[in-house]
């Protein structure tokens, strides 16, 4: 092999260096190191101009593709083209694509292991500790509603059925090794350089990768990506770090968490305590203020009403812990909790199995060297402050992802804003992130999606005379023989009377909500009028349809309940 | 003056929207309704063939269907469930048809509340203004009206030609108000019915064969429709193709002893059944009508009534909506749409007509399929090769991953003009809940949706439909 790649490149005219592993003192040792940088165990493991090939065969197949003539005709003052901080949606999206349009990339990702000592591989918080596990665990929850459903539609079983927690966390994370691996492999193939390491700038267009094992090395970069992404936050009281876990450790949870206490009103602490109760734990929810800050709050009503009174899920409001205290330990232990009303000198205590803290996420900006090359944050919350075209303030450092201030912190979003950026720096393009009317989906036991604003912001900037919002209730077909509770689906919708009913907040709160507000979120970017709503036929029996059909406006005070049929 | 300002003749999900919405404008109105029971003696309540023997019973039997795959699922997320779990039909099926008699009963109420005189009568013209209603103790009554609205619907099929078709065989009239399992069952046909009752006969546990003489979901998308078929094959539905039957008799253990020729190699060949349920299409409930009294004419070939964009047939005043009228699409909610836009023309300021292109729909096969628009190959028959462009993807639905489900059909496809924007013509959807992620496209497709806006769209992540946002690869590029 080696040779036919030296002869590769004798024909191009190109000469090369060659070490031979098995002739120099230590080869065992850059093998290691090299089988570390490039995942590559094989040789010959072939670099041009510091940016890895691969083996002979990626070399033949990059010298076919042209890949191997443009990286060898480069010649830049930097190593990279692009070096981006994070191996997350976003980073993933924009350094795949930067690599697509010909560039010369690395990506730098290293996780800080939780204070429970929880890490995990490539691919950041959606993957690992989001949106895949939990959806996951959600869907383990509703197939036990299903179960429960299925003896109504004929199936039969007497037996109670148990859960088996650590069945459900091997295959969730088999399935999550996998997608690691696959983005591995996706970065090699674009040949873009992975380092598993902490990246922190140490001057201009410089940067320092320190690896597990402390050590490090230097890389330059002409432009700069950050995608640093966010983690939990913690309470700072008494006995939090040590005994506490997060959404950062749970899904990993190595037994089942029992009696569990969820402290947070976030969708994240929402959609745990639903899967948990689902799965038959019993769950208390310990919110201090507001729930489901910033999305539609009779939305937010209905759907933790739902949690409550059909769900089990036990509700604490106007709480906030004060201290974590051990009693046993063990797999689960025993944790003592007291908290304190944030409307007087009350205070109560809880014997849980575990503590889950979902109070909210910290941008990681303040440990990464920004200050050192002169990028601002915002230094309330960490965010970091950018342009329309996702440029901060140092004109060759870009950021994207959860730690935009004033952005959607969602996959969908970063890897778009990934993209896109990347065939704006790179590519003939000049089209920019759009972050008006991005929909998104709560998975909580009853879904609730949207789209547009919720109706306090609506209000806020349209005035209410200026609304029409529409609304009903609806029963999923597949509830009524199951027995389910009808009143408690809830569409609604709201529309700017000033300009042709146009729909500018939509809302669902149901099964399959995630499906049903996509195609809406489609409808909405090319502007919906209430008036092709009435128009389009419905496809029945399903959910979705009851948005054609939607009559009563809030206005008229109309009975939207369902009377049995 | 007449009786009536509006007389329904049909009280299924089209007569029912039409006679509601005059009623709310005030005005006076009947509605005529008749089930003839089907060959074998199966009859039902109000609401005509969606509620009763359509849509919603075939809905819950799917959804019954679908918890098999989901119990068979739950083990590997962690459930204990000893399988196999044995499923009940006689448990499953009362328990669905005592939702439709709720449904039966709310649609009785809704007509009191609104003060629609409702008569259970078998109706026949007896001049272009008079109707005669026969009730089942054979008492006569008299209407005339204003206005008349056919909606009678339409009926099963029976071949005509094949001995023993008509004694032995079911139809979906029957199938969903069986008291006990079909069992072991042929079903014959290759529209959707036929697929989808094949589809959640299987799901239930059944031995189920499809016989089909020539191509499956003729009028939808071709290449989708090989991928249904595809996955109902892969999860134990028999297809024999090429194949009709010649003959069903009846064995002296009361099973059913079906022979059928296989068209391709014109062999003979023969098996032994439960049951045999013909979905070979549809006839229109025109025949006794005594239409020739009221000069509503029909079209001879599929004896439906022949309307105009206003609804209106042959005759100004009488007007048919629904499965009954000529070249509109079999679907409810068209005829609820089409009933209450005509009801608010007649008797409202309203001129509004309805709209039938890019009317959406799903098949509830086992793997959903969803579409609205174009057909790849309507689209190109319209279009011209050159100027179509078709988006693909086959994908994996998150779900499916650690239940460790095949997801080879999984896969969704976007037809759309080849020339910036690239307008969206068609979109298919083949997947779990298809017919939730289609609603809304259906919606960007009336608001005259491109590719680029739909690209521009952010997912919603992990569901099936963000697969819809993320589609780049066009099959010209391969």
């Amino acid at each position: 092999f080696l040779l036919q790649v030296k002869d590769l490149f004798s024909s191009l005219g190109v000469g090369c260096n060659v070490l031979e592993l098995d002739q120099v003192d230590d080869g065992a040792g850059v093998q290691e190191v090299l089988s570390e940088i490039t995942n590559q165990k094989t040789v010959p493991n072939i670099f041009v101009n510091k940016v890895h090939v691969g083996g002979c065969d990626r070399t033949f197949q990059a010298h076919q593709s042209g890949l191997l003539q443009k990286l060898l005709k480069e010649n830049s003052a930097y190593e990279y083209d692009l070096i981006v901080i994070g191996g997350g949606s976003g980073g993933l999206a924009c350094a795949k694509e930067a690599a697509i349009l010909g560039k010369k990339v690395m990506v730098l990702d290293f996780v800080v292991p939780s204070p429970q000592g929880t890490s995990w591989g490539l691919g950041g918080t959606c993957v690992n500790v989001g949106c895949i596990p939990k959806k996951l665990m959600h869907q383990a929850a509703l197939l036990g509603q299903a179960l429960h459903d299925s003896r109504k539609f004929g199936w039969e079983y007497n037996q109670q059925v148990k859960h088996n927690w650590e069945t459900m966390v091997d295959a969730i994370q088999n399935h999550i090794s996998s997608l690691n691996w696959g983005y591995r492999l996706s970065l090699r193939e674009k040949a873009v350089t992975y380092l598993n390491a902490y990246g922190e700038f140490v001057e201009h267009h410089k940067i320092k990768a320190t690896n597990r094992k402390g050590q490090e090395t230097c890389h330059t970069a002409a432009k700069f990506v950050i995608a640093t992404g966010e983690r939990p936050r913690y309470l700072g009281i008494q006995g939090d770090k040590e005994y506490c876990i997060t959404s950062d450790d749970l899904f990993s949870l190595r037994y089942c968490p029992g009696k569990t206490l969820v402290v947070g009103a976030s969708y994240v602490a929402l959609e745990c305590a639903g899967f948990l109760a689902g799965l038959g734990l019993d769950v208390t929810v310990m919110v201090r203020s507001i729930i489901l800050r910033g999305f539609d709050q009779e939305m937010a009503e209905k759907l933790s009403s739902y949690m409550e009174q059909q769900h089990g899920v036990k509700f604490l409001r106007k709480f906030v812990p004060v201290m974590v205290q051990q009693l046993e330990k063990g797999s689960p232990g025993k944790l003592k909790v007291v908290a304190k009303s944030t409307e007087g000198p009350e205070t109560i205590d809880g014997i849980y199995n575990t503590v889950l803290l979902a109070i909210g996420r910290d941008s990681c900006t303040r440990k990464i060297g920004l200050e050192k090359i002169g990028v601002k944050i915002n230094e309330k919350n960490g965010k970091i402050p950018v342009n329309d075209v996702e440029q901060t303030n140092v004109s060759y450092v870009y950021a994207i992802g959860d730690i935009l201030e004033g952005k959607p912190e969602l996959t969908p979003v970063a890897i778009q804003a990934g993209k896109l950026l990347a065939r704006r720096l790179f590519g003939t393009s000049s089209e920019k992130c759009d972050y008006i009317n991005v929909p998104t989906t709560v998975f909580t036991p009853l879904e609730y999606g949207c789209c547009g604003l919720s109706e306090e912001k609506a209000i806020e900037v349209y005035k209410k005379e200026n609304l029409e919002v529409f609304h009903s209730f609806f029963w999923p077909l597949e509830w009524t023989v199951a027995g389910r509770e009808n009143n408690v689906c809830y569409a609604k919708i709201i529309c700017n009377k000033l300009d042709h009913d146009r729909v500018i907040g939509f809302h669902v709160l149901g099964p399959n909500a995630g499906e049903i507000t996509q195609g809406f979120a489609v409808a909405m970017k090319c502007r919906l009028t209430k008036r092709q709503l009435d128009e389009t036929v419905g496809i029945h029996p399903t959910c979705g349809e009851v948005f054609t059909t939607l009559e009563i406006t809030k206005s008229l005070g109309l009975d939207i309940t369902q009377k049995g049929c | 003056a007449q009786d009536y300002d509006l007389l329904v003749i049909g009280g299924g999900s089209g007569g029912l929207a039409c006679a509601k919405e005059a009623a709310q404008l005030g005005r006076r109105v009947a509605v005529m309704d008749y089930v003839e029971p089907s060959p074998r003696g199966t009859r039902w309540g109000l609401g005509g063939t969606c509620v009763n023997v359509g849509c919603i019973p075939k809905k819950l039997m799917h959804q019954a269907a679908l918890l098999g795959g989901m119990i068979r699922d739950a083990r590997h997320y962690g459930w204990e469930v000893a399988q196999p779990v044995p499923h009940s039909w006689r448990k499953m099926a009362e328990a669905v048809q005592n939702h439709v008699k709720s449904l039966n009963w709310g649609h009785r109420v809704q007509l009191q509340d609104r003060k629609v005189k409702y008569f259970n009568v078998k109706a026949s013209f007896v001049n272009e203004h008079t109707v005669r209603g026969v009730a089942k103790d054979g008492k006569e009554t008299l209407l005339s009206a204003d206005n008349i609205v056919i909606a009678t619907g339409g009926r099963p099929r029976y071949p005509t030609q094949i001995e023993g078709a008509l004694e032995y065989g079911i139809t979906s009239d029957d199938i969903f108000w069986l008291k006990e399992s079909p069992g072991k069952t042929l079903v014959v046909g290759a529209g959707y019915v036929a697929l989808e009752c094949a589809g959640f006969l299987t799901g239930i546990g059944l031995d189920t064969t499809v016989m089909i003489r020539s191509v499956p979901l003729r009028s939808f998308d071709q290449q989708m429709s090989s991928l249904v078929t595809e996955y109902m094959a892969s999860h134990g539905t028999r297809f024999l193709r090429g194949c009709t039957p010649s003959q069903v008799r009846r064995l002296p253990a009361g099973r059913l002893q079906v022979t059928w020729e296989d068209r391709t190699s014109g062999k003979e060949d023969t098996d032994t059944f439960d049951t045999v349920l013909w979905a070979i299409g549809r006839v229109p409930e025109t025949g006794s009508l005594n239409l020739e009294k009221s000069g509503v004419k029909t079209s001879p070939d599929s004896q439906k009534i022949l309307v105009d964009s206003w609804d209106a047939t042959s005759v100004p005043h009488i007007y048919a909506i629904g499965d009954v009228a000529e070249g509109r699409p079999e679907l409810t909610p068209t005829a609820i749409m089409a009933g209450r836009l005509l009801a608010q023309r007649l008797f409202g300021p309203s001129s509004a007509l309805m709209d039938y292109d890019n009317v959406p729909t799903t098949v509830f096969t086992p793997l959903e399929y969803g579409c609205v628009g174009l057909s790849e190959e309507e689209a190109v028959a319209r279009h011209g090769q050159e100027h179509v462009e078709v988006y693909h993807a086959y994908y994996k639905p998150l779900e499916f991953t650690v239940a460790e489900r095949d997801a080879s059909q999984c896969y969704i496809k976007m037809v759309c003009l080849r020339e910036p924007p690239q307008l969206v013509l068609g979109l298919h959807f083949l997947g779990p809940n298809a017919g939730e992620v289609t609603q809304g496209f259906a919606l960007g497709i009336r608001c005259g949706a491109s590719y680029a806006q739909v690209m521009r769209t952010v997912g919603i992540h992990p569901t099936c439909s963000e697969e819809v946002v993320r589609l780049r690869i066009s099959k010209r590029s391969g």
